[in-house]
């Protein structure tokens, strides 16, 4: 067994450890009766021993695989994904041991859990390093800037606790009906690691020949059954499902497509849900937010985007900006990935700004977190997918 | 009226919220509010003074927290519409010197009516608009003035606290307490020694404590935005002529030239190299990724060899002298005198020579081979047999005819094309023969044709000449920005006040910057140590409640 | 009296700030990341080049009289149809103090040759091998002139095709 095998097997344990943790530290927010048994609670203690462990074998996961291929394991779509969950769970241990909260390992572990089974998602194999990514630097950019995210989304960890625990569900409002949507985004996540992994499962292939949008010919392989199509596709694997639509060529019909199948997968399982409880599902969740402390959530989210910023700074454009002056001989060149960097920094600087002069704390604090953590997945997803760039060989 | 005299006898500027020394509220909002509003430190900033002229009124404008923010968050979204398609930059326009019609016919063709929208509103250039660069100035402005309004008042107000405060300070203080000690001096003595035991500055006076920690993470912004400002105005100074070099070059295999933009500098190509991966070198997880995404690129160098014009020669006279050999590697640049030579780009197999044999077309007797170097071809080539070929014409990328003569579009051999003499001991008077690609004109019938026998091809490396003298600025500017942020960030200034009140009583008052969880395990360190009274965090009404539950049930 | 000079200077303080930092933006958006160019009026670089008969020409041998110079390539349509004037005017010029230079960029020898054969061109056809000159006189477009006068210093950048009476009128111009 070579040490890429030991490697995934590794992350398969991590995987399920934070499952396991997960449930314990749902126990230890239910058997919680006041706040002394809430901090100090048996089933917490148990619950953050099990995410502990499981972070060691997340380590041993990235180290095993980083002596397998030579390089560190971020080069990749699957490898970064994974290692910022690894470093999400990383900054939770931190906060834990500072706040003692049960309730944030209740919300925190399921999101990692989410990101790794979405990570999973993609090509698994290790790969060689292009010219461009032979650089010490690969390693301490890409490390630092997922590690500065990861301490960022613990902001949104908390806000999300705080909001749910804080909105009023019995009243219509605004707010009430964008935590439901946050809720049904997680729910579109699932969708996605669902559907996808079913399709790969039955080993589903469609391949295509198609035009790009330079003219040039190219050719694709669809993993699930193709809805749309792409420029003047012409399928070259038999029995396929025909696209309902061909795509003009500046749209990718393989992404559409995938997004269109977890939509509708994630729709479906959203609504079975909401059948089943028979109440909104933030509403549902809610009851597991209530035991928070709302003064501890808000300061945990303020305080971990003022560990987190620094980091994210340093990594995501300082080290970046002195990588890219090596590599591409810019230290700045306003590609869609570089300016998203900036934009998140922007962003979490207005954060900071509006929380110290302007007062913003509580809910509104809370929601500016969430929208962070989604400005980040919206760098780490969209921008690799959609807006092409230099950083497109994240693919 | 500029002034506000406090019943404390301090003067305070006008527009003062908090007395800067015993910190009385001054205004009648604070004292009508529950917990007062400590950033700051209730000090005035500086630009509530005066709001007259036009320029104060500017000055106002951009010292608002709110107008900065709103400016950040305008980058914000231009930022990010300038993603929405790919900028000017890397639009694949194919010339190098395009037009903007080309420009505007490719977004057009790529995206439609939303391509030509984006083209149309300036947006496919975003971060070379004015507009934007407007954006960016006023978000300097802004952290310049902000800053400097706000400091100077904060470090005043810092300066002259005093140790004792007003009660109604305390009072409005987030984590108040009062209540009645055994005795007040001990707790007083033993709330010093504990202090100090955390690092805490005490000053002791007149039966009151002021302990303080940290007030330097106080500073963190203001450095912070130092930084930024010298950051600013590293990418301000590349406008000017010499502080910025950024030039392309293509380099032949064999090749000695100059280096673009960098006077005085000459290099030498000796080899291009492009290695993939394959599956016996490279290590044996890498196969599986091999397998699925074809070959990949492990490795574009070129060997060179950088020259340096001798002290005093003049250009043009070839009187170099050896500097270095180096192969430049993708994130490996040469590097020399401020300069940086990247690997970026290549081309293979560019028409390096043409192998030629003189042949009677009759019996297909050949006279022998010739080669022609390209960027260097003889005028005669002497074959065996006394026969000879002259090399009359030479056009390196034939683009036909036009008014009766064979033109090149290029000097570059992508099309090469030739005029030959023929002589041989037969036809001692030769026979002239045009021979393209594919392609042999003759003015009469001839005896002889010249035919291709086989090509040599060299790479041609792609070299980007950076010279940047703002580096280390900015470089400055990202290390106080760091230092700044992290001040700011990792430190909170604390301050715990402790002073007796009327029979008996003790009130302690606390306040922090940042992170109350940690200022309130210290002072319960300090209340255990020296039995002071309860206090209460009036922001956080759950743990109170919880602490009642608790003890009820 | 003290407090009414301490507002004026603050007044000026701030507005010797704003109109800086304006300053500062307005250059922001005129400057174009750019190279130092040669200008009219600057000193034009002394070089050293080989002609097609092995002679060494230098710029400064011609200090004291007028230098046409000119960059060109023979795929070039302009730079053939302009070198016929030149060579039309370049005896008659010579005589008057002003030298004709023509600076091929890099090509073959011998294609070099033939096109001065083709167009009988008798003024000294240099070849610039390294590019080193075409760098130093920071040449973009073919065919480019540099009008020099008895000084060394540049007085016209010409970056286009000339007419024939172009050239006479220029060439008149740098006469010593």
């Amino acid at each position: 067994m070579g040490l890429a095998n030991i490697s995934a097997t590794l992350l398969e344990i991590s995987f399920i450890a934070y499952l396991v943790a997960t449930a314990f530290f749902g126990g230890a927010v239910k058997g919680a009766k006041s706040e002394a048994t809430y901090r100090n609670n048996k089933w917490g203690t148990i619950g953050i021993s099990i995410t502990i462990i499981g972070f060691l074998t997340h380590v041993g996961y990235f180290i095993t695989r980083w002596i397998a291929g030579g390089h560190a394991p971020v080069s990749n779509m699957f490898e970064f994904t994974t290692a910022f969950g690894m470093m999400l769970v990383g900054a939770f241990i931190l906060i834990f041991f500072l706040y003692r909260t049960p309730s944030l390992g209740l919300f925190a572990l399921p999101i990692a859990i989410l990101i790794i089974a979405y990570a999973s998602m993609f090509p698994k194999e290790v790969t060689p390093l292009i010219p461009a990514l032979q650089s010490h630097w690969l390693t301490i950019h890409v490390i630092t800037a997922a590690l500065g995210e990861s301490i960022l989304a613990i902001s949104a960890v908390a806000g999300l606790i705080y909001l749910l625990k804080n909105i009023d569900m019995s009243k219509k409002s605004r707010q009430r009906f964008w935590i439901e949507f946050v809720m049904f985004v997680i729910m579109l996540v699932i969708g996605f690691v669902l559907s996808s992994s079913t399709f790969k499962l039955a080993g589903y292939e469609a391949e295509f020949d198609y035009i790009d949008k330079n003219d040039k010919p190219a050719s694709i392989t669809y993993n699930y059954p193709p809805l749309f199509g792409m420029n003047e596709s012409v399928a070259k694997s038999p029995d396929t499902m025909k696209p309902w639509v061909e795509l003009p060529a500046i749209l990718n019909g393989k992404t559409l497509t995938t997004f269109v199948w977890s939509l509708f997968i994630g729709s479906i399982l959203y609504v079975l849900l909401r059948l089943i409880v028979r109440k909104r599902l933030a509403e549902f969740v809610q009851p597991l937010a209530k035991r928070a402390n709302s003064q501890l959530m808000d300061e945990i989210g303020y305080r971990s985007v003022l560990i987190g910023f620094p980091v994210f700074t340093l990594g995501a454009l300082i080290f970046a900006m002195i990588w890219a002056h090596e590599a591409w001989s810019r230290f700045w060149g306003w590609d869609p990935k570089e300016v998203w960097a900036l934009i998140t920094w922007l962003f979490y600087a207005a954060f900071l700004h509006l929380r110290l002069s302007r007062g913003w704390e509580g809910k509104n604090s809370a929601w500016l977190a969430v929208i962070g953590f989604i400005i980040i997945m919206f760098n780490l997803i969209f921008v690799n997918f959609i807006l092409a760039g230099l950083h497109s060989y994240a693919k | 009226m500029s002034k506000i005299k406090c019943q404390c006898g301090h003067e305070n500027p006008f527009g003062t919220v908090l007395c800067e020394a015993c910190g009385r509220p001054l205004t009648e909002e604070a004292e009508k509010s529950q917990v007062v509003d400590m950033r700051y430190e209730g000090s005035a900033r500086r630009s509530q003074t005066y709001n007259k002229s036009i320029i104060d009124k500017i000055w106002n404008f951009f010292s608002s927290v709110k107008v900065g923010v709103s400016i950040i968050v305008a980058v914000l979204v231009t930022s990010a519409i300038g993603t929405i398609f790919p900028q000017k930059l890397y639009a694949p326009v194919t010339s190098v010197n395009a037009t903007d019609a080309e420009y505007l016919a490719y977004y057009e063709k790529t995206y439609s009516f939303f391509g030509t929208l984006y083209y149309k509103l300036g947006f496919y250039d975003m971060y070379n608009s004015w507009w934007f660069k407007i954006l960016i100035g006023m978000l300097g402005t802004s952290i310049i003035i902000a800053s400097v309004d706000r400091v100077v008042p904060l470090y005043k107000s810092l300066k002259k606290q005093r140790t004792k405060r007003h009660v109604s300070f305390m009072k409005r203080q987030r984590i108040f307490g009062e209540g009645k000690a055994a005795d007040p001096d001990e707790s007083l003595m033993k709330a010093e020694a504990a202090l100090k035991e955390m690092k805490y500055n005490v000053k002791m006076e007149d039966g009151a404590i002021l302990a303080e920690k940290n007030r330097f993470s106080r500073w963190g912004p203001y450095v912070n935005h130092t930084g930024l400002i010298i950051f600013l105005f590293g990418v301000l100074l590349r406008g000017i002529p010499g502080f910025y070099v950024d030039e392309t070059m293509w380099i032949r295999e064999g090749e000695l030239r100059n280096v673009t933009g960098a006077p005085g500098y000459f290099l030498k190509s000796k080899d291009f190299k492009l290695e993939t991966y394959t599956k016996e070198d490279a290590n044996a997880v890498f196969g599986e990724a091999l397998d699925r995404n074809g070959p990949i690129v492990k490795n574009f160098q070129t060997d060179v060899t950088l020259y340096k014009e001798k002290e005093g020669s003049l250009p043009g006279s070839e009187d170099l002298e050896y500097v270095k050999d180096y192969s430049i590697v993708v994130n490996k640049p040469l590097k020399f005198d401020g300069y940086n030579v990247f690997q970026m780009d290549y081309r293979l197999s560019e028409l390096k020579s043409m192998t030629m044999q003189l042949i009677e077309k009759s019996t297909d007797k050949s006279f022998g081979e010739f080669t022609i170097e390209l960027d260097d071809p003889k005028g005669t080539y002497e074959l065996d047999n006394g026969a000879k070929v002259e090399l009359l014409e030479y056009y390196a990328d034939y683009d036909g005819i036009k008014d009766g003569e064979p033109v090149s579009k290029s000097p570059i051999p992508n099309n090469p094309a030739f005029i030959f003499k023929m002589t041989t001991p037969e036809k001692p008077k030769g026979e002239k023969s045009f021979v393209a690609i594919q392609q042999t004109l003759e003015t009469e019938e001839n005896a002889y044709k010249v035919k291709f026998v086989s090509a040599d091809t060299r790479d041609i490396s792609g070299f980007t000449i950076r010279k940047d003298k703002t580096l280390y600025i900015l470089l400055l500017g990202g290390i106080i920005f760091m230092i700044g942020v992290i001040m700011g960030s990792y430190w909170n200034h604390r301050r715990i006040w402790i002073q007796k009140g009327a029979d008996q009583q003790l009130l302690v008052a606390a306040h922090t910057n940042k992170n109350w969880f940690s200022l309130k395990k210290e002072l319960n360190a300090v209340k255990d140590a020296s039995e002071l009274p309860a206090y209460m965090d009036r922001q956080d009404k759950e743990s109170k409640d919880e602490r009642q539950e608790g003890a009820e049930s | 009296m003290a407090k009414a000079n301490k507002k004026t200077k603050r007044l000026i303080i701030r507005a010797v700030v704003l109109i800086l930092l304006a300053l500062a933006i307005i250059f922001s958006i005129v400057s174009k990341d750019k190279v130092k160019v040669l200008e009219v009026g600057d000193k034009a670089p002394d070089f050293e080049l080989v002609d097609l008969e092995g002679n060494k020409h230098r710029l400064s041998d011609y200090e004291g009289q007028g230098v046409f110079l000119n960059f060109w390539g023979t795929w070039c349509p302009p730079c053939k149809k302009e070198m016929p004037y030149i060579e039309d005017y370049y005896k008659e010029f010579t005589d008057k103090g002003v030298h004709v230079l023509s600076v091929n960029v890099g090509e073959p020898k011998l294609k070099v040759e033939s096109f001065r054969n083709q167009y009988d061109l008798t003024f000294p056809v240099l070849i610039d091998k390294t590019k080193d000159v075409k760098e130093a006189y920071n040449i973009q477009p073919l065919p480019t002139t540099f009008l020099i006068d008895k000084n060394g210093k540049i007085v016209k950048i010409l970056k286009s095709e000339m007419s024939k009476e172009e050239i006479k009128s220029y060439m008149e111009s740098i006469q010593p």
